[in-house]
């Protein structure tokens, strides 16, 4: 027989204790990339023309650069600078960042569909700036921008193998080094690959459930 | 629906200021829409702008609640210039902050209510008295409930805008605008989006709010019947400028300008 039950049963604690890893560094990233996004959402509408364009290339450089290179970068280059993080914190701040270059354009519909009477109405009850963005914009905006949001999370779980190259003993990177020693990857792979379809359903049924509560507006 | 008799204590009175537009020049994208405009109004009156759809009598709105900058001339809320601050007897471009002073005195009701929709009734009311004025959480939900009483809303204070037909939005909105306490209200075609079962209600309203408070109130309206009753003077506007001004009798039954007699005459078919 190929498949072999008990290799399987051996290497499940590693790939699971792997796969905390895995959770860990989307879920902390996520946070990272949708408060991120909100920031540069929100400075692009500051006004100033300089924050903007400033906000506007660095966010077009970080999208269109690999997720890949800028964890490499992060984790093998910025230590020649002395900014040395471990690699869980490399991780979590590379999908973060990466990320919130994505959300900050969804966070930038979200805001440019609220309508302008809505500003206009602030304005006219002489609303301090800080009011209409926590009190009336963002709320709404949120709202409309929740489905979209909660694509990237999944987007970005499925991306978190890439932590591999910098050494986070994230499930990936566990699947392998159970295979190494002995060659044998059918049964590690296939049950991260297991793994990683069961947490990404489970989630897009807990994300469909938020859209419907919270989805319209 | 006839307001309660709170409505007297809950609607502003005294030191309304009166407007004057100075020379206003205002245009979208090279199209003139005032050129050199001047008009002025009394503390307490009550003007009515009418005139074809395009002529500049919202921009006139807009640009006292600030929504538009001037691009040229003067306008003046009270002794106090909306387009500028006097520094050290020099026109300087008004700071944000002269800006949160003059419109302090300044309400507007938009044509299409333009309601908070994440926020009930009753926060849509007291969200800018509590952040904007100071006034504490419990005067300015019981000051809320006082004006949605008056506006023929006292149980819908813990509903969201969404639930509320058009004409009951407006109410909300014509309330919301009144608890900043103006001493100048815009009414922006304030019953054009409305069904025209809901118009004569709103119109009612307004025409209290009128007659018992000291308000100035400037009001651009597409209904000659609501502009006869409620305003003392009617100025008549084509292509940024005011071809005939009058009291309403005047301008309804005797309009002595061509222009004004085929405008009323367009109106009144429809």
């Amino acid at each position: 027989m190929i498949w072999d039950w008990d290799y399987t049963r051996e290497l499940l604690p590693s790939l699971l204790h792997g796969l905390r890893y895995t959770v860990q560094a989307t879920l902390l990233g996520y946070v990272l990339a949708v408060l991120a996004g909100l920031l540069w959402a929100v400075l692009r509408r500051s006004g100033n023309v300089v924050v903007d364009q400033a906000v506007r290339w660095v966010v077009e450089f970080v999208r269109s650069t690999p997720l890949l290179v800028q964890l490499a970068f992060l984790y093998y280059a910025l230590p020649a600078t002395g900014v040395r993080f471990s690699a869980l914190v490399t991780g979590v701040i590379g999908l973060g960042l990466h990320y919130s270059a994505y959300t900050a354009e969804v966070y930038r519909a979200g805001i440019a569909d609220v309508p302008r009477g809505q500003w206009e109405a602030a304005t006219a009850l002489n609303l301090p700036r800080r009011r209409v963005w926590l009190a009336v914009v963002l709320p709404q905006a949120v709202r409309r921008v929740i489905p979209p949001l909660g694509n990237y999370l999944i987007a970005m779980f499925k991306d978190s193998p890439l932590l591999l190259v910098i050494t986070v003993p994230e499930m990936m990177h566990e699947a392998q080094a159970a295979g190494s020693p002995t060659g044998r990857f059918l049964e590690p792979f296939t049950v991260a690959a297991v793994l990683f379809v069961f947490v990404s359903v489970v989630s897009s049924v807990l994300i469909r459930r938020l859209e419907r509560r919270y989805g319209t507006v | 629906m006839e307001p309660s008799d709170a409505s007297a204590g809950v609607l502003p009175k005294g030191g309304t200021p009166g407007i004057r537009f100075d020379k206003v020049v205002k245009s979208y994208g090279g199209n003139a829409v005032l050129r050199g405009l001047d008009f002025t109004i009394a503390p307490g009156e009550r003007v009515t702008l009418i005139g074809p759809s395009g002529c500049g009598k919202t921009t006139i709105l807009r640009l006292l609640m600030t929504l538009e900058k001037a691009d040229g001339g003067d306008i003046w809320i009270g002794d106090r210039a909306l387009t500028h601050m006097d520094k050290g007897g020099k026109k300087a471009p008004p700071s944000e902050k002269h800006l949160h002073e003059m419109r302090k005195q300044v309400g507007m009701v938009f044509q299409q209510f333009n309601l908070f929709p994440n926020m009930s009734v009753l926060r849509n009311l007291t969200e800018a008295p509590v952040h904007v004025l100071g006034d504490s959480k419990d005067e300015a939900a019981e000051r809320a409930r006082e004006l949605l009483e008056m506006v023929g809303l006292a149980g819908k204070a813990d509903a969201h805008p969404s639930q509320l037909s058009g004409g009951q939005q407006q109410r909300v909105a014509i309330a919301r605008a009144l608890a900043m306490r103006p001493k100048v209200l815009l009414l922006d075609e304030v019953t054009s989006a409305l069904d025209p079962e809901l118009v004569v209600g709103v119109q009612d309203l307004l025409r209290d709010i009128a007659r018992q408070s000291d308000l100035t109130l400037l009001c651009v309206t597409h209904e000659m019947n609501f502009a006869k009753d409620i305003s003392d003077r009617v100025l008549m506007f084509a292509e940024g400028r005011i071809v005939e001004e009058g009291p309403p009798e005047q301008i309804f039954s005797a309009p002595a300008e061509q222009r004004t007699r085929d405008f009323l005459q367009a109106v009144l078919a429809t």
